[in-house]
Protein backbone atom coordinates (compact mmCIF):
# COMPACT_ATOMS: atom_id res chain seq x y z
CA UNK A 1 0.00 0.00 0.00
CA UNK A 2 1.17 3.52 -0.73
CA UNK A 3 2.27 5.62 2.22
CA UNK A 4 -0.49 8.14 1.48
CA UNK A 5 -3.14 5.62 2.58
CA UNK A 6 -1.57 5.34 6.01
CA UNK A 7 -1.46 9.14 6.26
CA UNK A 8 -5.17 9.31 5.37
CA UNK A 9 -5.99 6.79 8.12
CA UNK A 10 -3.89 8.72 10.64
CA UNK A 11 -5.61 11.98 9.70
CA UNK A 12 -9.05 10.36 10.12
CA UNK A 13 -8.12 8.96 13.54
CA UNK A 14 -6.73 12.33 14.64
CA UNK A 15 -9.88 14.17 13.55
CA UNK A 16 -12.18 11.67 15.26
CA UNK A 17 -10.18 12.20 18.45
CA UNK A 18 -10.29 15.98 18.14
CA UNK A 19 -14.05 15.96 17.60
CA UNK A 20 -14.47 13.64 20.59
CA UNK A 21 -12.41 15.86 22.90
CA UNK A 22 -14.73 18.75 22.06
CA UNK A 23 -18.02 16.87 22.13
CA UNK A 24 -17.76 14.57 25.15
CA UNK A 25 -18.14 15.75 28.74
CA UNK A 26 -16.89 12.78 30.74
CA UNK A 27 -13.21 13.45 31.53
CA UNK A 28 -12.44 9.74 31.19
CA UNK A 29 -13.70 9.75 27.61
CA UNK A 30 -11.87 13.03 26.95
CA UNK A 31 -8.65 11.27 27.99
CA UNK A 32 -9.49 8.37 25.69
CA UNK A 33 -10.00 10.79 22.79
CA UNK A 34 -6.63 12.42 23.57
CA UNK A 35 -5.14 8.94 23.23
CA UNK A 36 -6.76 8.68 19.82
CA UNK A 37 -5.14 11.94 18.71
CA UNK A 38 -1.71 10.82 19.93
CA UNK A 39 -2.12 7.49 18.16
CA UNK A 40 -3.01 9.22 14.91
CA UNK A 41 0.21 11.23 15.20
CA UNK A 42 2.09 8.01 15.97
CA UNK A 43 0.79 6.35 12.83
CA UNK A 44 1.89 9.34 10.73
CA UNK A 45 5.36 9.28 12.35
CA UNK A 46 5.80 5.59 11.59
CA UNK A 47 4.50 5.99 8.05
CA UNK A 48 7.08 8.71 7.42
CA UNK A 49 9.78 6.56 8.99
CA UNK A 50 8.88 3.86 6.44
CA UNK A 51 8.84 6.40 3.64
CA UNK A 52 12.36 7.68 4.36
CA UNK A 53 13.76 4.34 5.42
CA UNK A 54 15.03 5.68 8.75
CA UNK A 55 14.11 4.56 12.20
CA UNK A 56 14.08 7.99 13.86
CA UNK A 57 10.33 8.25 13.39
CA UNK A 58 9.85 5.01 15.29
CA UNK A 59 11.95 6.35 18.17
CA UNK A 60 9.78 9.46 18.19
CA UNK A 61 6.68 7.25 18.27
CA UNK A 62 8.07 5.44 21.31
CA UNK A 63 8.67 8.78 23.05
CA UNK A 64 5.10 9.81 22.20
CA UNK A 65 3.89 6.59 23.83
CA UNK A 66 5.86 7.49 26.97
CA UNK A 67 4.29 10.94 27.03
CA UNK A 68 0.84 9.40 26.55
CA UNK A 69 1.42 6.99 29.43
CA UNK A 70 2.48 9.86 31.71
CA UNK A 71 -0.56 11.88 30.69
CA UNK A 72 -2.85 8.93 31.43
CA UNK A 73 -1.27 8.41 34.84
CA UNK A 74 -1.69 12.01 35.94
CA UNK A 75 -5.12 12.34 34.33
CA UNK A 76 -6.49 9.23 35.97
CA UNK A 77 -5.00 10.37 39.30
CA UNK A 78 -6.89 13.64 38.89
CA UNK A 79 -10.12 11.79 38.11
CA UNK A 80 -9.70 9.61 41.21
CA UNK A 81 -9.07 12.75 43.31
CA UNK A 82 -12.19 14.39 41.83
CA UNK A 83 -14.19 11.26 42.63
CA UNK A 84 -12.89 11.23 46.22
CA UNK A 85 -14.12 14.78 46.74
CA UNK A 86 -17.52 13.73 45.39
CA UNK A 87 -17.42 16.45 42.78
CA UNK A 88 -19.37 15.89 39.57
CA UNK A 89 -17.32 13.99 37.00
CA UNK A 90 -18.13 16.39 34.22
CA UNK A 91 -15.71 18.75 32.49
CA UNK A 92 -18.38 21.44 32.19
CA UNK A 93 -19.06 21.52 35.92
CA UNK A 94 -15.41 21.61 36.96
CA UNK A 95 -14.84 25.26 36.15
CA UNK A 96 -13.21 26.63 39.30
CA UNK A 97 -10.13 27.69 37.35
CA UNK A 98 -12.29 29.34 34.73
CA UNK A 99 -11.52 32.84 35.99
CA UNK B 1 -2.09 -9.48 0.16
CA UNK B 2 -0.80 -6.57 2.21
CA UNK B 3 -3.65 -4.46 0.84
CA UNK B 4 -6.18 -6.88 2.36
CA UNK B 5 -4.46 -6.70 5.73
CA UNK B 6 -4.19 -2.93 5.45
CA UNK B 7 -7.92 -2.51 4.89
CA UNK B 8 -8.82 -4.94 7.68
CA UNK B 9 -6.55 -3.11 10.14
CA UNK B 10 -7.56 0.36 8.95
CA UNK B 11 -11.27 -0.39 9.19
CA UNK B 12 -10.70 -1.87 12.65
CA UNK B 13 -8.75 1.18 13.79
CA UNK B 14 -11.26 3.70 12.45
CA UNK B 15 -14.30 1.84 13.77
CA UNK B 16 -12.59 1.50 17.15
CA UNK B 17 -11.96 5.25 17.17
CA UNK B 18 -15.58 5.93 16.27
CA UNK B 19 -16.65 3.58 19.05
CA UNK B 20 -14.56 5.50 21.58
CA UNK B 21 -16.26 8.74 20.61
CA UNK B 22 -19.81 7.47 20.18
CA UNK B 23 -20.36 4.81 22.84
CA UNK B 24 -22.20 6.26 25.82
CA UNK B 25 -20.85 3.88 28.44
CA UNK B 26 -17.19 4.72 29.30
CA UNK B 27 -16.47 1.05 29.91
CA UNK B 28 -17.38 0.14 26.33
CA UNK B 29 -15.39 3.16 25.13
CA UNK B 30 -12.29 1.76 26.87
CA UNK B 31 -12.87 -1.63 25.25
CA UNK B 32 -13.26 0.04 21.85
CA UNK B 33 -9.96 1.85 22.43
CA UNK B 34 -8.26 -1.47 23.18
CA UNK B 35 -9.54 -2.87 19.87
CA UNK B 36 -8.40 0.30 18.12
CA UNK B 37 -4.91 -0.04 19.59
CA UNK B 38 -4.58 -3.66 18.50
CA UNK B 39 -5.66 -2.77 14.95
CA UNK B 40 -3.18 0.10 14.96
CA UNK B 41 -0.44 -2.34 15.99
CA UNK B 42 -1.35 -4.32 12.87
CA UNK B 43 -0.84 -1.17 10.79
CA UNK B 44 2.54 -0.65 12.48
CA UNK B 45 3.52 -4.20 11.56
CA UNK B 46 2.60 -3.50 7.93
CA UNK B 47 4.91 -0.49 8.10
CA UNK B 48 7.74 -2.73 9.36
CA UNK B 49 7.79 -1.16 12.80
CA UNK B 50 7.93 -4.44 14.66
CA UNK B 51 9.27 -3.21 17.97
CA UNK B 52 6.83 -0.31 18.16
CA UNK B 53 3.94 -2.63 17.30
CA UNK B 54 4.75 -5.02 20.12
CA UNK B 55 5.38 -2.18 22.55
CA UNK B 56 1.98 -0.83 21.53
CA UNK B 57 0.24 -4.12 22.28
CA UNK B 58 2.07 -4.78 25.55
CA UNK B 59 2.28 -1.28 27.01
CA UNK B 60 -0.83 0.32 25.59
CA UNK B 61 -3.38 -2.40 25.03
CA UNK B 62 -2.06 -4.25 28.06
CA UNK B 63 -0.96 -1.95 30.87
CA UNK B 64 -2.60 1.39 30.11
CA UNK B 65 -5.95 -0.18 29.29
CA UNK B 66 -5.89 -2.13 32.56
CA UNK B 67 -5.36 1.20 34.35
CA UNK B 68 -8.34 2.66 32.49
CA UNK B 69 -10.54 -0.32 33.29
CA UNK B 70 -9.62 -0.09 36.97
CA UNK B 71 -10.47 3.61 37.13
CA UNK B 72 -13.74 3.14 35.23
CA UNK B 73 -14.68 0.35 37.64
CA UNK B 74 -13.70 2.53 40.62
CA UNK B 75 -15.45 5.68 39.47
CA UNK B 76 -18.42 3.69 38.26
CA UNK B 77 -18.49 5.00 34.73
CA UNK B 78 -20.96 7.66 35.73
CA UNK B 79 -24.30 8.20 34.13
CA UNK B 80 -24.09 8.85 30.45
CA UNK B 81 -23.68 12.59 30.19
CA UNK B 82 -25.33 14.27 27.27
CA UNK B 83 -22.91 16.68 25.70
CA UNK B 84 -23.67 20.36 25.69
CA UNK B 85 -26.04 21.55 22.99
CA UNK B 86 -23.51 23.81 21.30
CA UNK B 87 -20.52 21.52 21.44
CA UNK B 88 -22.51 18.47 20.35
CA UNK B 89 -22.86 20.15 16.97
CA UNK B 90 -19.62 22.10 16.94
CA UNK B 91 -17.33 19.23 17.98
CA UNK B 92 -18.02 16.89 15.04
CA UNK B 93 -18.13 19.90 12.71
CA UNK B 94 -14.69 20.93 13.88
CA UNK B 95 -13.42 17.39 13.38
CA UNK B 96 -14.85 17.31 9.87
CA UNK B 97 -13.32 20.68 8.99
CA UNK B 98 -9.97 19.52 10.34
CA UNK B 99 -10.22 16.34 8.25
CA UNK B 100 -10.93 18.38 5.12
CA UNK B 101 -8.01 20.72 5.77
CA UNK B 102 -5.68 17.79 6.41
CA UNK B 103 -6.82 16.00 3.25
CA UNK B 104 -6.26 19.12 1.16
CA UNK B 105 -2.82 19.51 2.70
CA UNK B 106 -1.95 15.89 1.97
CA UNK B 107 -3.38 15.73 -1.54
CA UNK B 108 -1.71 19.00 -2.47
CA UNK B 109 1.61 18.01 -1.00
CA UNK B 110 4.47 17.74 -3.43
CA UNK B 111 6.09 14.90 -1.49
CA UNK B 112 6.83 12.25 -4.08
CA UNK B 113 7.31 9.55 -1.49
CA UNK B 114 3.65 9.57 -0.48
CA UNK B 115 2.68 7.79 -3.69
CA UNK B 116 5.38 5.19 -3.28
CA UNK B 117 5.59 2.21 -0.99
CA UNK B 118 8.45 3.63 0.99
CA UNK B 119 12.17 3.23 0.93
CA UNK B 120 13.81 -0.06 0.06
CA UNK B 121 13.61 -2.50 2.94
CA UNK B 122 16.90 -3.03 4.69
CA UNK B 123 17.45 -6.08 6.81
CA UNK B 124 16.68 -5.49 10.45
CA UNK B 125 14.61 -2.33 9.92
CA UNK B 126 12.52 -1.66 13.00
CA UNK B 127 13.85 -4.53 15.06
CA UNK B 128 14.60 -4.05 18.77
CA UNK B 129 18.32 -4.16 17.98
CA UNK B 130 18.20 -1.13 15.71
CA UNK B 131 15.76 0.82 17.88
CA UNK B 132 17.78 0.10 21.01
CA UNK B 133 21.00 1.19 19.35
CA UNK B 134 19.37 4.44 18.28
CA UNK B 135 17.89 5.02 21.74
CA UNK B 136 21.22 4.56 23.47
CA UNK B 137 23.38 6.49 21.02
CA UNK B 138 21.72 9.14 18.90
CA UNK B 139 18.62 9.69 21.03
CA UNK B 140 20.13 9.17 24.47
CA UNK B 141 19.01 12.56 25.76
CA UNK B 142 15.32 12.17 24.77
CA UNK B 143 15.45 8.66 26.21
CA UNK B 144 16.67 9.91 29.58
CA UNK B 145 14.20 12.77 29.46
CA UNK B 146 11.41 10.27 28.87
CA UNK B 147 12.45 8.22 31.87
CA UNK B 148 12.52 11.33 34.08
CA UNK B 149 9.08 12.25 32.75
CA UNK B 150 7.76 8.80 33.66
CA UNK B 151 9.22 9.11 37.16
CA UNK B 152 7.65 12.53 37.65
CA UNK B 153 4.30 11.23 36.39
CA UNK B 154 4.41 8.25 38.75
CA UNK B 155 5.21 10.44 41.77
CA UNK B 156 2.58 12.95 40.70
CA UNK B 157 -0.09 10.28 40.38
CA UNK B 158 0.68 9.00 43.88
CA UNK B 159 0.52 12.53 45.30
CA UNK B 160 -2.72 13.27 43.47
CA UNK B 161 -4.58 10.10 44.30
CA UNK B 162 -3.51 9.49 47.88
CA UNK B 163 -5.98 9.96 50.70
CA UNK B 164 -5.22 13.10 52.66
CA UNK B 165 -6.78 15.45 55.16
CA UNK B 166 -8.66 18.49 54.03
CA UNK B 167 -9.88 17.09 50.77
CA UNK B 168 -12.84 15.18 52.11
CA UNK B 169 -16.19 16.69 52.80
CA UNK B 170 -16.45 18.39 56.23
CA UNK B 171 -18.60 15.53 57.50
CA UNK B 172 -15.82 13.08 56.88
CA UNK B 173 -13.37 14.92 59.09
CA UNK B 174 -15.21 14.00 62.27
CA UNK B 175 -15.05 10.36 61.39
CA UNK B 176 -13.26 8.56 64.20
CA UNK B 177 -9.86 7.35 63.38
CA UNK B 178 -9.80 3.71 62.55
CA UNK B 179 -8.11 1.72 65.29
CA UNK B 180 -4.52 1.09 64.40
CA UNK B 181 -3.59 -2.49 64.21
CA UNK B 182 -0.23 -2.77 65.86
CA UNK B 183 1.50 -5.89 64.90
CA UNK B 184 3.60 -7.54 67.52
CA UNK B 185 7.09 -7.05 66.21
CA UNK B 186 10.20 -8.75 67.49
CA UNK B 187 12.77 -6.62 69.19
CA UNK B 188 15.15 -6.65 66.32
CA UNK B 189 13.35 -5.87 63.10
CA UNK B 190 16.27 -5.07 60.89
CA UNK B 191 15.61 -1.37 60.47
CA UNK B 192 18.23 1.21 59.52
CA UNK B 193 18.39 2.67 63.05
CA UNK B 194 19.22 -0.72 64.42
CA UNK B 195 21.80 -1.11 61.74
CA UNK B 196 23.37 2.14 63.02
CA UNK B 197 23.62 0.70 66.49
CA UNK B 198 20.40 1.90 68.13
CA UNK B 199 18.60 -1.07 69.66
CA UNK B 200 14.88 -0.46 69.81
CA UNK B 201 12.73 -1.83 72.61
CA UNK B 202 10.05 -4.29 71.63
CA UNK B 203 6.70 -2.75 70.85
CA UNK B 204 4.52 -4.90 73.05
CA UNK B 205 6.08 -7.85 74.62
CA UNK B 206 9.55 -9.17 74.18
CA UNK B 207 9.71 -12.18 72.01
CA UNK B 208 11.48 -15.05 73.57
CA UNK B 209 13.98 -16.27 71.11
CA UNK B 210 16.63 -18.81 71.66
CA UNK B 211 18.99 -15.98 72.51
CA UNK B 212 16.68 -14.78 75.24
CA UNK B 213 14.54 -11.64 75.15
CA UNK B 214 15.87 -9.12 72.66
CA UNK B 215 15.81 -5.41 73.28
CA UNK B 216 15.79 -3.66 76.62
CA UNK B 217 12.32 -2.71 77.89
CA UNK B 218 11.77 0.74 79.26
CA UNK B 219 13.63 2.74 76.64
CA UNK B 220 11.63 5.26 74.64
CA UNK B 221 10.41 4.13 71.30
CA UNK B 222 12.74 5.63 68.76
CA UNK B 223 10.65 4.92 65.71
CA UNK B 224 11.13 2.36 63.07
CA UNK B 225 13.71 4.15 60.99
Amino acid sequence: MAIGWYLVVSAIIFCIGAGGVLARRNPLVVLLCLELMLNGANLALIAFARMWGGESGQVFALIVMVVAASEVTVGLGLIVAIFRRRLPIDVDELSELHG
Amino acid sequence: MSAVFFFIAAIGAISGALGVVMLRNPFYAVLALAGHLVSLAGLFLLLRAEFVAFAQVIVYAGAVMVLYVFVVAYVGGGEALPSGAVLRVLGPLFGLALAIVLSIAMLGSSLKGIQGKGAAYTLGFGTPRHIGTLLLTKYLFPFEGASILLLVAAVGAVVLARRRRGLEEPGDLERPEAPRIRAISPGYIGSMAEGAGVRLPPRHEPVESEFGPVGAPGQPDGGGW
